[in-house]
């Protein structure tokens, strides 16, 4: 039943999201765009100019933007439609609708991701893809816990006056930790010596947050979504 | 807490005034020496904090789950003076770091989440400030996410290999040390509770005056 609603909900927002295909056409353009700024910054003479930290910050900086953008509009597609309050209404649990968002999240961050990594790969001539199971562990785990947090402050900023403005004060300070595992765990594969163990030991790191997060929010969501 | 108030603003007020007092009669640590001092402040101020935080996030779990509005006083005065116990401690850090790490700071693993901390609660306030209606409780929630941050500041120094001095330092001070540390402890938490409750206090008369205005409204 609970994971029913919850696929039901994802259901719904993808069938929105495919007939305009709006948040995912202007959430990859904008990613896009933030590696074409920071390639203009962190390249030189065709290299970066940290062969570490440059592609690993470059990317996690532009999920961190371009995930909150796209946070942003798909509850803003709820409060223009007033349609977040007949979900609410739904005779569902609603921290299933809550997951169903989350998935929701995470489903169009991972594809922001696809076209993210082989660009940032391209640009910076990272070999991103040396360590393919590590380095998806890190971006599957990153993007769960950013998805946890800002989904979360999302729906509860939806009825709040200053919600633009909001959302990123509450969500970067929360997620920061987030950013500083992907960073450091992508940048631990690449370089000189990439080392796998560190890498695990950062996802490690990152789905402890993704549990922590994601039980706060299942405890809270309820009584913080009543009227 | 009314009838205590005074006393307690009376005991707080002489412990104060005894404190330098007593920190300058605290023997000299040995490798420190006068630099060391400075711990006096430093813990206590971010033992004050987490309890500024504690109450923050406690006051806002309360007021969501029972609707008991006096308890949302409490989550933002525990909020308030939480965020300026935590600009001591982040004042007083850099202070000690400069003359003992020889740089003002580290991003080491502790001073890191500790920041964080803070900067949560100032995102805290800002919602509460200018999120208009609704923010109360979602600044509940703020708060409680706060409160699961915390213990891994104060574990940090355990999970990671980091440069901030180890929590064993409090437990292995010399018997001198000890008596004047727990002297400023105690001193720092006192006058959190003290300001705790005249932010209440003023939550209260705000309180009051909107029933106030809104009785005559009608």
């Amino acid at each position: 039943m609970f994971l029913k609603t919850a696929l039901l909900v994802l259901k719904k927002d993808v069938a929105i999201e495919v007939k305009s295909y709006e948040i995912i056409s202007t959430t990859l353009f904008f990613a896009v765009s933030c590696v074409l700024i920071f390639s203009f910054a962190f390249v030189k003479e065709g290299e970066a100019v940290n062969a570490e930290l440059v592609p690993a910050g470059v990317l996690w900086i532009a999920v961190a933007f371009a995930g909150l953008l796209a946070i942003g509009r798909i509850f803003e597609r709820e409060r223009y439609g007033e349609t977040m309050r007949a979900l609410l209404l739904a005779p569902a649990p609603r921290s299933a609708i809550y997951v169903g968002k989350l998935l929701g999240v995470v489903l169009l961050l991972l594809l922001t991701e696809l076209l993210l990594v082989p660009m940032i790969a391209f640009v910076f001539h990272a070999p991103l893809f040396a360590w393919p199971l590590p380095f998806a562990g890190l971006l599957v785990t990153g993007t769960i816990g950013f998805a946890a947090i800002g989904t979360m402050f999302a729906s509860m900023l939806i009825r709040s006056r200053a919600r633009e403005v909001m959302l990123p004060i509450l969500l970067y300070p929360f997620t920061i930790p987030v950013l500083i595992g992907g960073v450091w765990g992508t940048a631990s594969l690449l370089g000189e010596e990439p080392s796998v163990p560190v890498a695990t030991m950062w996802m490690a790191i990152l789905s402890a947050y993704d549990v922590v997060a994601i039980t706060l929010s299942l405890w809270v969501f309820e009584p913080l979504m009543i009227e | 807490m009314r009838k205590v108030f005074l006393p307690l603003l009376l005991v707080t007020a002489a412990m104060f005034v005894y404190a330098p007092i007593i920190i300058a009669r605290a023997p000299f640590e040995s490798t420190m020496f006068l630099l060391q001092k400075i711990f006096y402040f430093h813990v206590p101020a971010w033992m004050a904090g987490s309890a500024g935080i504690t109450i923050s996030a406690l006051g806002g779990l309360w007021f969501v789950f029972k609707g008991d509005r006096r308890a949302d006083w409490y989550a933002v005065s525990g909020a308030e003076v939480a965020l300026m116990f935590g600009a001591m401690g982040l004042a007083t850090g850099p202070m000690w770091a400069r003359k003992a790490w020889g740089v003002w700071w580290q991003w080491d693993a502790k001073l890191t989440i500790a920041l964080l901390l803070f900067l949560v609660f100032v995102s805290y306030l800002l919602l509460r400030k200018y999120g208009g209606p609704g923010s109360d409780k979602l600044s509940a929630a703020v708060a409680l996410f706060g409160l699961a941050m915390s213990p891994f500041v104060y574990y940090a120094v355990d999970i990671w290999r980091t440069i901030h001095p180890a929590n064993t330092v409090v437990p292995s001070l010399g018997p001198g040390m000890r008596g004047a540390f727990w002297f400023c402890a105690v001193t720092f938490l006192m006058f959190c509770a003290l300001l705790v409750a005249v932010r209440v206090r003023l939550e209260r008369l705000r309180s009051t005056l909107d029933d106030l205005y809104l009785a005559e409204d009608e």
